[in-house]
């Protein structure tokens, strides 16, 4: 036999069409894994990087050394959270079906990684997120209303006009701008941290990234200098399977885990569930503990599924079989969180069906006051010249000129 | 003549190419979009334009490569496997992108041949896309062609249709020197007639769009066609207005600006980059310095203003050079004498 060369060219396991396959998911069944002291070695735990820390089992209860034992207070909250941001996403693909909007982003069945991240932070915490958490807008208080005018570009719109729908930021949330293009959060969520490590705060950085972005060098940059300088920062990798058309293999996951690109840079790493609300809580505060005790940063892999398209412009009909997400073994992350408030007692269908009720009322109401102050077509309009603004700190000569002809030509 | 959009010639070419020449591969995110469906009725999507669509199933999944999400990777492969003789065709899904891919193309592609003595050829294709106009915002809209022309040891492209997209990509997909060709997003449905078989448009060979004797307008990309709706318009006026196409931001074709300015004594030149260190300013400083003589007004600029493009629709439109204003700087360099 003679041996040869040859490209290796990474293949989905279903195409549209084919029957969902998801055998090559690795799951560790729920409690499985040991949870290690926050101050161990990173060499010591590298197995954390490979096996799948979970909480909640097929009976939807709590097992486990990672198991955070939130009260059910805690959980409602993360439940309507969670919720919420489903809900609000639904209506924003709607409202962008319908032309009022330009583009946008859904999170739809990734939820609990933003909800369960952020509320397992403190709130001095600074999280740099991807285009896919707007779930930690909501936790962090950004009200609705703001969001939607950022996402109709109106006379509210936070970003004057200037940033593509869905790169929000929240200041009193201790939010960064989202940063359309890829992977740039990273690095930056690494220097916020070694400066408050410079600083002595008490404070963390908080950073997610999709797995398909795992490929862009600024995050293995920003994975060697969180290992370098034990910055207190926690890197989430978002592992939904899907960057846009290409599957996880072509960013690298066919042989290994996301996770386990931490070890070989000397980081903690953990892989988690990511559709488990217990998980992510737990994982998040492990890392959170470990980041302020002054041990250094860590990877996190969160396992999910991107049930929607990767945003309003590509359409998974075409790259996947459309029922994917049904069969996908890590389930929902409402529908489970939801079950095991259940199984606690302290949930019921009705009480569910009462919450969508009312956060669809608070959604419709904050629509309908977003668009009081302009759409794309309708209402008030933005005021023209603010694309000159901040683009320095002062208005220099040449862009004030600028500025006036526009205005003449307007007059 | 069949007629064909500018996404159509631009695969057109790409099959055509790689028919033509096994050397020829494509690298880029999502350019094969996905495998189809198993049954044949689902076509993978092709790229998030379209642009690719067809191609991995004629040529395979070896020829047709997607890659991970890695500018700097699939640029600097690219640089890599022409290095061995292919002919690479790598996608930059935005021109923005290029901030993280441009070490290979500013301090390698661009040098490879100077470096290595002038003993290996580096036929690498770029293409990319441009423009405002989608609402993408500050991160996706950019046009940075005057930029990269800026680079010695490469060549960039900026068709303005779907005649010359066919014919300057396969030139430069049959170039030895590395090749950045931008296209124009808003410019994929435009149509126009394109032949079927192959054809080359050299590099640095202007198209005269528009033939006039008062005043001449060199505009880049989609630019040609707010510059010839202008000139149509006031030719219902009497007024001449000659639009040249340079097609090439390098190698620019300087002898043809210059001819048409001698013969016009007027000049505006429009472009959407930006108003510092652009084409506009080297077209505007070419007749400053090599026909001064010949002007009769001052050269009028139109670009978009020099900040970052926004991503709102009112702010946007306001942003890119308009009909209404190209129109204004024409009739201001016609009342204009020097």
């Amino acid at each position: 036999m003679t041996r040869q060369s040859r490209l290796h060219i990474p293949v989905s396991s279903a195409r549209p069409g084919e029957r969902p396959d998801f055998s090559y998911l690795q799951v560790s069944p729920a409690g499985a894994v040991a949870r290690p002291s926050i101050d161990a070695e990173a060499g010591s735990i590298q197995d954390l990087a490979h096996t799948l820390i979970r909480v909640l089992d097929e009976t939807h209860h709590a097992v486990g050394p990672w198991d955070p034992a939130l009260s059910a207070d805690v959980l409602r909250s993360g439940l309507r959270y969670m919720l919420l941001t489903r809900l609000f996403d639904n209506r924003m693909l709607k409202s962008q079906r319908q032309g009022k909007i330009s583009f946008y982003v859904q999170s739809t069945g990734e939820e609990a990684v933003a909800v369960a991240g952020t509320m397992a932070l403190n709130t001095g915490d600074m999280l740099f997120p991807s285009y896919r958490q707007q779930g930690a807008f909501l936790v962090r208080g950004s009200s609705m209303v703001d969001l939607m005018c950022q996402l109709l570009s109106n006379t509210r719109d936070m970003c004057k006009g200037r940033q593509l729908p869905v790169c929000y930021f929240s200041v009193a949330g201790n939010i960064a701008a989202i940063s359309a293009n890829l992977a740039t959060q990273f690095p930056q969520a690494v220097g916020w941290a070694m400066a408050a490590a410079i600083k002595s705060s008490d404070d963390v950085a908080v950073s997610w990234t999709g797995e398909g972005s795992t490929a862009e060098a600024d995050f293995h940059q920003a994975v060697l200098f969180a290992s370098v300088y034990r910055a207190p920062v926690i890197l989430n990798v978002v592992n939904n399977q899907w960057a846009i058309s290409t599957f996880q293999g072509f960013a690298g996951g066919e042989c290994l885990s996301f996770a386990a690109r931490g070890p070989g840079y000397g980081l903690a790493s953990l892989r988690v569930d990511g559709n488990d609300f217990l998980a992510v809580h737990a994982a998040t505060t492990w890392a959170a503990a470990r980041a302020r005790a002054g041990v250094g940063a860590t990877l996190i892999e969160l396992v999910t599924y991107r049930a929607g398209a990767h945003s309003t412009s590509d359409d998974p009909a075409r790259y996947r079989p459309v029922d994917e997400h049904r069969s996908w073994p890590l389930g929902d992350p409402i529908e489970r969180l939801k079950q095991h408030l259940m199984v606690l007692g302290e949930w019921s269908e009705d009480r569910h069906a009462k919450l969508t009720e009312e956060l669809e009322a608070d959604i419709n109401a904050a629509w309908k006051e977003a668009v009081s102050y302009g759409t794309q077509s309708e209402g008030p309009r933005l005021n023209t010249d603010l694309m000159f603004d901040d683009v320095y700190k002062d208005l220099p000569p040449n862009l004030l000129l600028q500025r006036d002809q526009l205005r003449k030509m307007r007059s | 003549m069949p007629v064909k959009s500018y996404r159509e010639a631009i695969t057109e070419t790409l099959r055509q190419e790689m028919r033509r020449d096994k050397r020829v591969i494509l690298m880029g995110e999502d350019i094969v979009g996905g495998m189809g469906g198993s049954s044949g009725v689902f076509e993978a999507a092709g790229g998030t334009f379209g642009v690719t669509a067809g191609l991995a199933a004629e040529f395979g999944r070896n020829r047709v490569i997607d890659t991970s999400i890695t500018e700097s990777a699939i640029v600097g492969a690219a640089g890599g496997a022409a290095l061995t003789g292919l002919r690479p065709v790598a996608e930059l899904m935005f021109i923005d992108f290029i901030g993280v891919c441009l070490d290979q193309i500013l301090n390698q592609q661009a040098k490879f041949r100077y470096m290595f003595g002038g003993r290996c050829t580096v036929p690498v294709t770029i293409r990319t896309l441009m423009g405002a106009g989608y609402g993408a915002g500050p991160q996706h809209s950019a046009s940075l062609h005057g930029m990269l022309a800026s680079i010695a040891g490469i060549k960039v492209v900026t068709p303005s249709n779907a005649y010359d997209a066919k014919g300057l990509l396969a030139t430069a997909i049959r170039d030895d020197d590395p090749v950045i060709f931008c296209e124009h997003k808003f410019l994929y449905g435009e149509s126009c007639e394109v032949p079927d078989g192959e054809y080359l448009i050299p590099f640095g060979e202007a198209n005269v769009t528009r033939e006039g004797n008062q005043v001449t307008i060199v505009a880049f990309s989609r630019m040609v066609l707010l510059a010839n709706k202008v000139a149509d318009k006031l030719a219902k006026e009497g007024i001449s207005v000659e639009v040249i196409d340079p097609r090439t931001a390098s190698p620019l074709d300087k002898d043809s600006i210059l001819e048409s300015v001698e013969k016009t004594g007027r000049l505006v030149v429009i472009d959407e980059g930006g108003p510092y260190c652009g084409m506009a300013s080297e077209i505007a400083s070419l007749a400053a310095c090599e026909a001064f003589e010949s002007l009769k007004a001052p050269v009028q600029k139109i670009t978009p203003p020099h900040t970052p493009v926004p991503a709102s629709a009112e702010l946007e439109q306001e942003w890119i050079p308009s009909l209404a204003k190209i129109e204004r700087a024409v009739r201001a360099t016609l009342s204009a004498n020097l």
